[in-house]
């Protein structure tokens, strides 16, 4: 008889019964997506109703549109068969001994620090850094910066949060971005006022809650006037999930005279796809920089892009990409021209081995009026092995007057020369190799923080030796 | 049997023999000179001793310290204790020469990453680096370089000396090392070579010209010509080369006085 009564979580829940009580409410996670789930998350995160509203709107887009049919092979993810939303005590449930002995070896390797590795198995929530949190926070607030996780973004700052949320990425951009504005979860969020320079750079890491390492997190930066940041997201040492697919979304916000740098590493375990659109918009004389390393997952399709909006806007992206066995980084940037004067580069490394594939995809996109622009592309592939794929695929649209455009490519081999080289001076082969690889991938390196470098170049030894993944 | 032995070593490049039959022997504290004219095998002889992939063997055998060097891999080759001073050092960027330099003496030294105890310590590398630069008249500001990236001529060979220097080979085989180099830097790397020069290395110099044997003097003077050797004997050899040239065994050669 008794079927419970179906409870509409939607609109106008706390006028029609006049409570709240979330801790009592329990959360069975569910596999799937449909309008349900959609309007649970949006309850459980008690947000308001324009939030709800939207990612309804969202899930109905991501319906809509075909699953793109370039790029890698995205027709084995079962959308029906993923958690779009799973609270952080559901995450923890994982235990240290349950973890693949390869990802155990693996921090082993690279010395992680206990606490540390816990936290990115996904055995702990909690990254036990709430020291050197709690006194950048004070620092940060005493600028007036806000550095926050996106959830408590849009509780505490709401009018800020929806000025800007959503606009550099529109839901209906691509069927990914839609799927994560309908079931988006954490993510950072970050405002550096007018003028405000933030010297150290602000990492996920230091927050307190693990929300950022999300399947669907959603980034928003937004650097007022002349500002200055540098966000890191990720780390290097190999980031252990159950959930197939991660697709996170990041909007950036660049003002007049402000820089941006926004630096990832990533590196997944191999069994997820990583689906990520990646924007800025730069106004008039500003920066824009992505550094972007793509070490692990499946399938990586990945794009930063960043339209230049006003005269002097500038847009980097330097990426670095390695595929190993069964691995396909598909990944470019993307740079928008709309302003006169206005320059890009896109500097693209990858590097394939054992039969891992490698992708450059890019688009130079000038508009009429963008005159007098600059844009060079320079991608270099680096091939380990016969077996090794690479393959680059520039889009060049150019509808403006009196521009540069430059594209150089390259693809190697590690030469005989250099490795007969090395090794005549004692250096073992496999040794030699992972010098070349790293001194390939070094004018990636050098623009990272010391402790990133130091952990790539580790990282990159501990692949060539074919001990990880 | 001498120290470093060459036993009728045959080796050709691209199907095409090269070395046919070469027999020397090396003894530490010796210093050879092998010359030769253009197209004689001079290179094939440095670069199949060292093990160089291009090059394969035919036959013969090379043994030091025991061992049938011919059959280890190049880096078992250094690690024994030989060392090949390229003609043309290689370029590869993105990695500096300290980097390189330190890399390569750890390995020497049997450092495979976990026994730290065998791992050069910083104070010990740059105290033994500030030497050498200074033998080489070098200074410190092409260390961050990449390895060879943008060196000119001189700096190139004087940085493959310095190798030498710091990784203290028992066989060393100059290849080619005075060409290109202006006279100031083929006395700054001969000094360094003399330095070098003792009872614990045997010198195998490879040359055209007569030039840097002026500053570095041979024990011996092998002369090579279309793989094999024509002529052995002392340093008497290398003035009579420096009258004649190789026109006793091949035509329209030039001189090895000239200076490349």
């Amino acid at each position: 008889m008794a079927t419970a009564p179906k409870i509409d979580v939607g609109t106008d829940y706390k006028e029609k019964y006049g409570f709240f009580v979330p801790e009592e409410y329990i959360f069975k996670a569910k596999r799937g997506l449909n309008p349900e789930i959609v309007k649970e998350i949006s309850w459980m995160k008690q947000e308001p109703e324009w939030m709800t509203k939207m990612r309804l709107r969202s899930l109905e887009i991501f319906r809509k549109k075909p699953m793109p049919t370039w790029g890698a092979d995205l027709s084995v993810i079962d959308f029906e068969n993923i958690f779009y939303y799973l609270k952080a005590s559901d995450k923890q449930s994982k235990t240290w001994e349950e973890l693949p002995p390869d990802i155990k070896a693996t921090y082993d390797r690279l010395g992680v620090p206990e606490a540390e590795r816990k936290f990115l198995a996904g055995v702990s929530a909690q990254y036990e850094s709430e020291v050197v949190y709690h006194s950048l926070q004070e620092e940060l607030t005493k600028k007036g910066v806000i550095f926050t996780d996106t959830d408590s973004a849009l509780r505490d700052h709401p009018d800020l949060f929806k000025e800007y949320f959503g606009t550099v990425i529109p839901p209906a951009d691509n069927k990914f971005s839609a799927l994560n504005t309908a079931v988006w979860s954490g993510g950072s969020f970050i405002y550096v006022p007018k003028g405000v320079r933030v010297d150290i750079p602000l990492q996920a890491y230091f927050r307190i809650n693990a929300e950022n390492m999300g399947q669907f997190e959603r980034t928003l930066i937004i650097c007022d006037e002349g500002s200055f940041v540098h966000y890191i997201e990720g780390c290097t040492a190999p980031i252990y999930t159950t959930d197939s697919l991660h697709s996170a979304v990041v909007e950036i916000i660049v003002k007049k005279d402000a820089r941006c740098r926004y630096t990832t590493i990533q590196n997944w375990s191999t069994n997820v796809f990583n689906l990520v659109t990646k924007r800025a918009v730069a106004y008039a004389d500003a920066t824009m920089e992505w550094v972007d390393g793509n070490l692990g997952s499946q399938i990586t399709m990945k794009y930063p892009s960043v339209y230049l909006m006003e005269p002097g806007a500038k847009g980097d992206v330097l990426s670095v990409a390695f595929a190993g066995k069964g691995q396909h980084q598909d990944a470019g940037g993307k740079m928008i021209h709309v302003a006169p004067n206005t320059t890009s580069t896109i500097t693209s490394k990858s590097i394939s081995k054992g039969g891992g594939r490698t992708s450059y995809r890019g688009h130079i996109k000038m508009y009429p009026g963008a005159n007098n622009s600059k844009s060079f592309v320079k991608c270099d592939a680096l091939l380990l092995d016969d077996e090794s794929r690479s393959d680059t695929y520039p889009y060049n649209d150019v509808d403006a007057e009196n521009v540069t455009l430059g594209h150089e490519a390259t693809v190697s081999k590690v030469s005989d020369e250099q490795l007969f080289y090395l090794m005549s001076r004692g250096i073992t082969r496999n040794e030699a190799e992972t010098m070349i690889v790293n001194g390939f991938i070094e004018p990636f390196t050098k623009e990272l923080p010391l402790e990133y470098a130091v952990e790539l170049n580790r990282l990159i030894q501990l692949e060539m030796e074919g001990s990880v993944g | 049997m001498a120290d470093f032995e060459i036993r009728d070593l045959k080796a050709s490049v691209e199907g095409r023999q090269i070395l046919k039959g070469v027999t020397l022997g090396i003894n530490k504290g010796e210093v050879h000179a092998v010359m030769g004219p253009n197209g004689s095998g001079k290179s094939t002889l440095s670069h199949t001793l060292m093990g160089h992939p291009g090059y394969t063997v035919d036959g013969g055998e090379v043994t030091f310290k025991g061992k049938n060097v011919l059959e280890l891999e190049p880096d078992e080759r250094a690690r024994l204790g030989m060392f090949l001073a390229l003609q043309y050092p290689v370029v590869v960027p993105g990695i500096s020469m300290t980097n390189f330099l330190r890399t390569a003496l750890n390995a020497k030294r049997g450092y495979d990453g976990k026994d730290k105890s065998k791992q050069i310590s910083p104070k010990e590398f740059r105290s033994m680096l500030k030497t050498e630069l200074e033998v080489l008249h070098m200074d410190d500001s092409f260390l961050p370089r990449y390895i060879n990236d943008g060196f000119s001529g001189g700096e190139k060979k004087r940085a493959e000396i310095l190798q030498m220097a710091m990784l203290k080979p028992e066989i060393a085989i100059l290849d080619e090392t005075d060409s290109g180099l202006d006279i100031d830097s083929i006395k700054f790397v001969a000094e360094a070579v003399n330095r070098m020069r003792g009872p614990e290395l045997g010198v195998l110099i490879i040359t055209h010209y007569t030039r840097i044997l002026e500053f570095i003097k041979p024990d011996f003077v092998h002369v090579l010509v279309d793989g094999k050797f024509v002529l052995d004997g002392g340093p008497e050899i290398a003035d009579r080369l420096e009258k004649t040239g190789y026109s006793e065994w091949v035509k329209e050669e030039d001189s090895p006085k000239e200076v490349a």
